[in-house]
């Protein structure tokens, strides 16, 4: 597993208070938004702020969350793209 | 129609104009009160926002008050629109001891809060403190005119205003008072700003209500009161119109954005609707919430199509005007209604150019004149806070 | 014809427990600002919702829950909730933030659940519940004035038969903090039981939710009908006594019918003067109860004390470290509820035996 993606875990799991969730528990390909781990669009606020805060990328229309946080994999495909930090 | 509580003064402070008259102008003419930030201290300086350029100082000074006591902006601007509509009434002191207070405001004296954030621990501004809460806001208020009663703070975010006429309503139909004066007021501030501005839904631009382009709001700031009385007491006085329903309902679908189908707007309006013993056909105009956001003209469009159906009035926006007044917007609309009803006009919707694909509305882009007798005004707020109500003509 | 008024489901989280004061094992606590009691909030909330909620909120969700249980799980046809100071460490939080980050990069959580309205808003989406939702912010009037509007409409308006009320306060580091720099907090140590001992500016805080489920029928465990409620915003203290014969008068009651007064006395020397005007004159004979060495003074710290009165009016017990004078009821009927804060807000609130 990339040191990326455990990065983002442990990220979200903090910043969006994830607490009866571990890095485990979070599988790489799973749905975000779906079941499993559950977020909602306040969530995909938070996760703008986490990508600017972090790895520098600014999104300027919330709309642009929904493809880029589908899940863990497709964050990580995005920041490495795109990070200038 | 149920006949409605009469409405005998008004008065109104916003970004385009200090009161009635000067409001009035603006809106006839065109003239829109949006600019950037230059009394609130902020970094956001490029964020459209609908200021009143009168500082506390000046305002302060207006109302002949001491700059030593503790009254934040919301307040002295609540103060001023309370002082027109007491006039308009033609309301005479001793008839302040009884009258009711009801007021609306999401964040009261926050910009104080914000301010002397970090002086309170070393002793400092700490007459300040408590004006962080809603209440002290009305009191300040209800203390400068001496009002001594019933006085209550409603805090619903964007519906407050309307919740306050809502509520005074009530308290005439069950007796309880004779007059109260409802409405609502709030200024801008960094919390307001950067928590809009962290949804993500502010525009860099002029806001273009229920525009397939709109892409959020502006916020303002502002504060608009009503002088209601109870038919026993009117004697000769002028009636300006009758707010003749109202309804609360809420969304239950998301703490901030609305549900696909508007469902809490599409109960409130029906309910106002309902307890005005009106029929959708009776509305000749909407004055929609319509703050500029993807997701409220969407939602307002979808419930206002649920409950018109073919008979869809003439709707506008005035945001476009004013900016967002939050929880002053319902008391702003109210005013707004009233002179529409007076001078048998419709203000416009500025800024729109594309309608909305999802709806094909077109809202009214012109200065308008039109026969009316029923106004339906919309405000909604965070936390599924839907609010509509009725103002009618008052029928000889 | 005015509909009668039955609280038929209440609750109660706050700095002592039904067990605490009613079976006299009460918590004493030595600071001036201290929290309610912990409850498992998992029994009410989901655990994916509770990882957002502040104090506030998961106290007002499970309090409503549980009120709504009581009553025999009653719809209701209004949600009307009474905050004086509302979520305030969500508030804290986003303002820290915009100091601290300079306007810059805000996390919007904090400010969306810091609106007053948050309590109303999150439990209409945990009932799912359409329902008319407002809520009052009038400082320590803010549960009156809820309960006013239910008042109302159970009276006006047929179309509402059952409404959900509640008032809810939270504690947060800096902002309650804040309260000992305009002396509404004292500033010596001692045990919270020793309250109306100090000699003193400033009483004790803390927090709590009380909810109430009313209806305009009553059920079988009906605790009390509500007869009356008042809120005048200024008074002097020598006008006190006079407006609460107006109001028992307006209701067909003497004071000497009154079995059980119970005071918002909160040991601050400045104001208890309008406490005294009534203790010590009119209501002299009557049994007195006071309540906010217990749970501390907060804004819609009235609602332990309505709490307390439908305890007290269903079991027909009283416990004693609530008591004033020595005076026992022989029987308790009719029960009266006063407050105000810093000389604002004077509230009654009128219950009778159910």
């Amino acid at each position: 597993m990339s040191d990326l993606r455990t990065e983002l875990k442990e990220s979200i799991i903090e910043q969006l208070n994830l607490e009866e969730l571990s890095v485990e528990d979070i599988e790489n390909d799973e749905h975000l938004f779906g079941d499993g781990v559950g977020l909602d669009s306040i969530d995909a606020l938070e996760l703008i702020v986490l990508l600017e805060k972090d790895y520098g990328i600014k999104l300027t229309d919330p709309q642009q969350g929904k493809d880029i946080f589908v899940s863990i994999n497709r964050m990580a495909e995005f920041i490495e793209a795109h990070r200038t930090k | 129609m149920e006949k409605g509580i009469a409405v005998t003064g008004m008065g109104i402070i916003s970004s385009i104009g200090k009161n009635l008259e000067e409001n009035y102008i603006s809106l006839i003419s065109g003239k829109n009160g949006l600019s950037f930030s230059e009394i609130l201290e902020t970094k956001h300086t490029h964020l459209p926002v609908g200021e009143i350029k009168i500082s506390n100082l000046e305002l302060l000074d207006s109302l002949k008050l001491n700059s030593s006591k503790p009254i934040t902006r919301a307040s002295l601007l609540g103060i001023v629109a309370v002082k027109e509509a007491i006039l308009n009434a033609d309301l005479h002191e001793t008839q302040l001891g009884t009258c009711g207070f009801i007021s609306g405001t999401s964040v009261g004296g926050i910009d104080a809060t914000e301010k002397y954030y970090k002086n309170f621990q070393d002793g400092d501004y700490t007459e300040f403190i408590k004006a962080q809460h809603p209440g002290f806001t009305s009191k300040q208020i209800a203390n400068y005119f001496e009002i001594k009663g019933q006085v209550s703070t409603i805090s619903t975010a964007c519906s407050s205003a309307a919740n306050s006429i809502m509520l005074g309503a009530r308290l005439i139909r069950s007796g309880k008072l004779k007059r109260v004066i409802v409405g609502g007021t709030d200024c801008l501030t960094k919390f307001t700003l950067n928590g809009f501005n962290s949804l993500m839904i502010l525009s860099e631009k002029p806001n273009k209500a229920f525009d397939e382009d709109r892409n959020g709001l502006n916020l303002g700031e502002g504060a608009a009161y009503l002088v209601l009385e109870a038919d026993d007491v009117l004697g000769a006085k002028q009636v300006l119109g009758r707010v003749s329903g109202y309804g609360n309902a809420n969304d239950a679908f998301h703490q901030t954005a609305s549900s696909p189908e508007g469902e809490g707007a599409y109960m409130a309006m029906n309910k106002a609707l309902r307890t005005a013993k009106l029929n959708p056909r009776d509305i000749d105009f909407i004055h929609a919430h319509g703050t500029a956001t993807r997701n409220n003209d969407l939602s307002e469009s979808v419930a206002m199509n649920r409950v018109f159906k073919d008979s869809l009035p003439d709707f506008s926006s005035t945001k476009g005007f004013t900016g967002h007044t939050l929880a002053a917007a319902g008391g702003l609309q109210a005013v707004l209604n009233l002179l529409m009803l007076k001078n048998q006009q419709i203000y416009p919707t500025l800024n729109f150019q594309n309608k909305m694909e999802e709806s094909g509305l077109i809202p009214i882009t012109d200065l308008k004149h039109k026969r009316l007798s029923h106004i339906l005004s919309n405000s909604f707020g965070f936390g599924g806070n839907c609010t509509s109500l009725i103002f009618s003509s008052n029928e000889k | 014809m005015k509909n009668r008024i039955f609280i038929n489901g209440i609750s109660s989280i706050a700095a002592q427990t039904e067990a605490s004061v009613f079976e006299n094992t009460v918590y004493s606590y030595n600071e001036s600002v201290f929290p309610a009691t912990a409850i498992d909030y998992k029994e009410f909330i989901p655990a994916k919702s509770l990882r957002r909620l502040s104090k506030a909120l998961k106290m007002s969700i499970s309090a409503a829950s549980i009120a709504l249980k009581d009553s025999g799980d009653l719809v209701p046809d209004a949600i009307i909730t009474g905050t004086g100071q509302g979520c305030k460490q969500d508030t804290e939080r986003f303002l820290e933030s915009i100091f601290e980050e300079e306007e810059g990069l805000l996390s919007p959580t904090a400010f969306i659940h810091s609106t007053h309205n948050t309590i109303g808003g999150q439990i209409a989406l945990y009932l799912n519940s359409n329902a008319y939702n407002i809520t009052y912010s009038e400082d320590s009037a803010s549960l009156e004035w809820a309960l006013l509007d239910a008042q109302m409409q159970l009276n006006l308006d047929e179309d509402v038969e059952n409404i959900l009320v509640g008032g809810v306060d939270e504690i947060s580091k800096t902002i309650t903090g804040f309260m000992n720099f305009d002396h509404q907090l004292k500033k010596e140590q001692f045990s919270n039981l020793d309250l109306y001992k100090q000699e003193s500016s400033g009483t004790i805080t803390s927090e709590g939710a009380h909810f109430f489920a009313l209806s305009n029928h009553s059920i079988e465990t009906t605790y009390a009908e509500l007869l009356d409620v008042s809120v005048i915003a200024s008074l002097n203290s020598d006008e006190i006594s006079e407006n609460i014969k107006g109001f028992l008068k307006k209701n067909q009651l003497e004071i000497s019918e009154i079995n059980l007064l119970i005071l918002g006395k909160n040991g601050d020397v400045n104001f208890d003067v309008y406490y005294s005007a009534l203790k010590e004159n009119v209501f002299k004979e009557t049994p007195q109860l006071v309540y906010k060495h217990l749970v501390g003074d907060y804004d819609t710290v009235s609602g332990y004390a309505l709490w307390l009165a439908c305890k007290i009016l269903k079991l027909q017990t009283i416990p004693e470290v609530l008591k004033v004078n020595k005076k026992n009821p022989e029987q308790i009927k009719y029960v009266l509820l006063y407050n105000q804060y810093l000389g604002e807000n004077h509230s009654f609130i009128l219950l009778k035996k159910y």
